[in-house]
């Protein structure tokens, strides 16, 4: 499971918090007001195991996470929850890709440093040989009048 | 029996005798009667495609899904460490310094060629720009919106980076780039169809050593790369999960 966030690898002021996941664990998280934009022209992509666990992911996830490769293969996807999204989100999105179907929507991403970052996210399911071996998900620059209304939706969500 | 091969209409202006060089080249080394068919536009490719017409297909990746889950197509070579990227340009003197300045009804100028097209709508998003609140202004090819852009007759193009990178350098002096997509993993891919399936393996061989061929790289340089890269099988299935992730 994910460890705890510490200190020393935080930019800047941070509060703090604890992340129950889904499957009962917690993590404390430590996350401050630093956004870092989304670069132009590049696409985020990770691909998963069929229960979440990162088994891909491409430059651009690396520089933009902040973590290193290594930390980011065999650790689950949460690794990346931001203490403001709310998990009803989430539980979209697995309903989702579990019926076969392909998921959108916009994710503040909490980087390894307590930073933040905004992306739209498409994913789905990669199905070979009429089996589901795997999700992938691809990020993009979203648009900030869409992250402004996302920034006014996810508090009155659960 | 004769095979049809046939070019992806985005790349074949560029490299039109070189193609026809590599059929020729191909059917030396493989001992089978190939035709090279050119079509000018995507909709008589789609029709070629359709009536199960086409045997080997250098294609734009935005076919790969159809002839893979449809046509019964594999994967076979790509042009090695080349990718398919976009780029938005615009007047140097365009008063536009971000994506995020523009408005709707901006005036898009762009090609037939779909995969640059999705690349390059991706990267108008920032904006809310989408097909439906464009003025979209479809062009025969890239020189052509670069020159719109030139006239002011667009606000931003969307150009295949090779493309852009291949203008002479008397319009790209009069052009800025204000966006060059970094995706490096979309691509063309050679593919082969049902029917010379059971050559696959043989061809995959020919292609992979024909930088090392005396006649075979003179070949790949009138292509524009030096040397044919194997694509596996579970790459080709990624690349089409990726664009299927654009689609929308
Ligand atoms: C392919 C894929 C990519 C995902 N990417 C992210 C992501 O970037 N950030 C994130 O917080 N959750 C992401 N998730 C969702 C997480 O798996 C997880 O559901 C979420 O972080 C909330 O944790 P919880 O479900 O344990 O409550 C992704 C899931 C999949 C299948």
């Amino acid at each position: 499971m994910i460890v705890d966030m510490t200190p020393e690898d935080i930019i800047g002021e941070y509060q703090e918090a604890t992340l129950t996941y889904c499957d009962g664990q917690s993590r404390k998280v430590l996350y401050t007001e630093l956004e870092t934009p989304y670069p132009d022209g590049k696409l985020i992509v990770s691909t998963t195991t069929p229960d979440g666990i990162i088994s891909h992911v491409n430059r651009a996830f690396v520089e933009m996470s902040g973590y290193t490769e290594a930390e980011l293969i065999g650790a689950p996807h949460c690794i990346l929850r931001h203490p403001d999204m709310p998990s009803a989100a989430f539980k979209d999105l697995w309903d989702t890709v579990q019926r076969g179907e392909k998921w959108q929507g916009f994710v503040k991403n909490l980087r390894k440093d307590g930073g933040y970052y905004w992306v739209k996210a498409t994913v789905i399911p990669n199905v070979r040989g009429g089996k589901v071996v795997g999700y992938t998900s691809v990020r993009r620059k979203p648009s900030r009048s869409k992250v402004d209304e996302c920034i006014a939706l996810y508090p009155t969500l659960s | 029996m004769s095979y049809m091969f046939t070019v992806s209409p985005d790349f074949a202006p560029d490299h039109l005798s070189g193609w026809y060089i590599f059929n020729t080249w191909l059917q030396k080394q493989s001992a089978e009667a190939i035709h090279l068919e050119m079509y000018n536009h995507y909709q008589d490719l789609h029709q070629a495609i359709a009536a199960d017409k086409i045997d080997l297909i250098y294609a734009n990746p935005f076919d790969a899904a159809m002839l893979v889950r449809e046509k019964g197509f594999l994967p076979l070579v790509r042009a090695q460490g080349e990718s398919d990227e976009a780029i938005i340009a615009v007047n140097a003197n365009s008063n536009i310094n971000d994506v995020a300045d523009l408005k709707p009804n901006t005036r898009v100028a762009f090609t037939d060629d779909p995969d640059v097209r999705l690349m390059g709508m991706i990267m108008l998003e920032p904006a809310d720009l989408h097909a439906g609140n464009i003025a979209p202004l479809l062009s025969d090819n890239h020189v052509l919106v670069a020159k719109h852009l030139l006239k002011g007759e667009a606000d931003v193009g969307i150009i295949l980076a090779e493309a852009y990178d291949n203008l002479s350098g008397v319009i790209k002096k009069q052009l800025r780039i204000l966006v060059r997509s970094q995706i490096s993993v979309i691509y063309h891919s050679l593919m082969i169809g049902p029917r010379l399936q059971n050559r696959r393996a043989d061809f995959q061989k020919i292609l992979l050593e024909m930088d090392k061929d005396e006649k075979g790289g003179g070949v790949l340089n009138a292509l524009g790369f030096n040397a044919w890269q194997r694509i596996e099988d579970e790459e080709m299935e990624f690349m089409i999960d990726l664009m299927d992730t654009l689609n929308t």
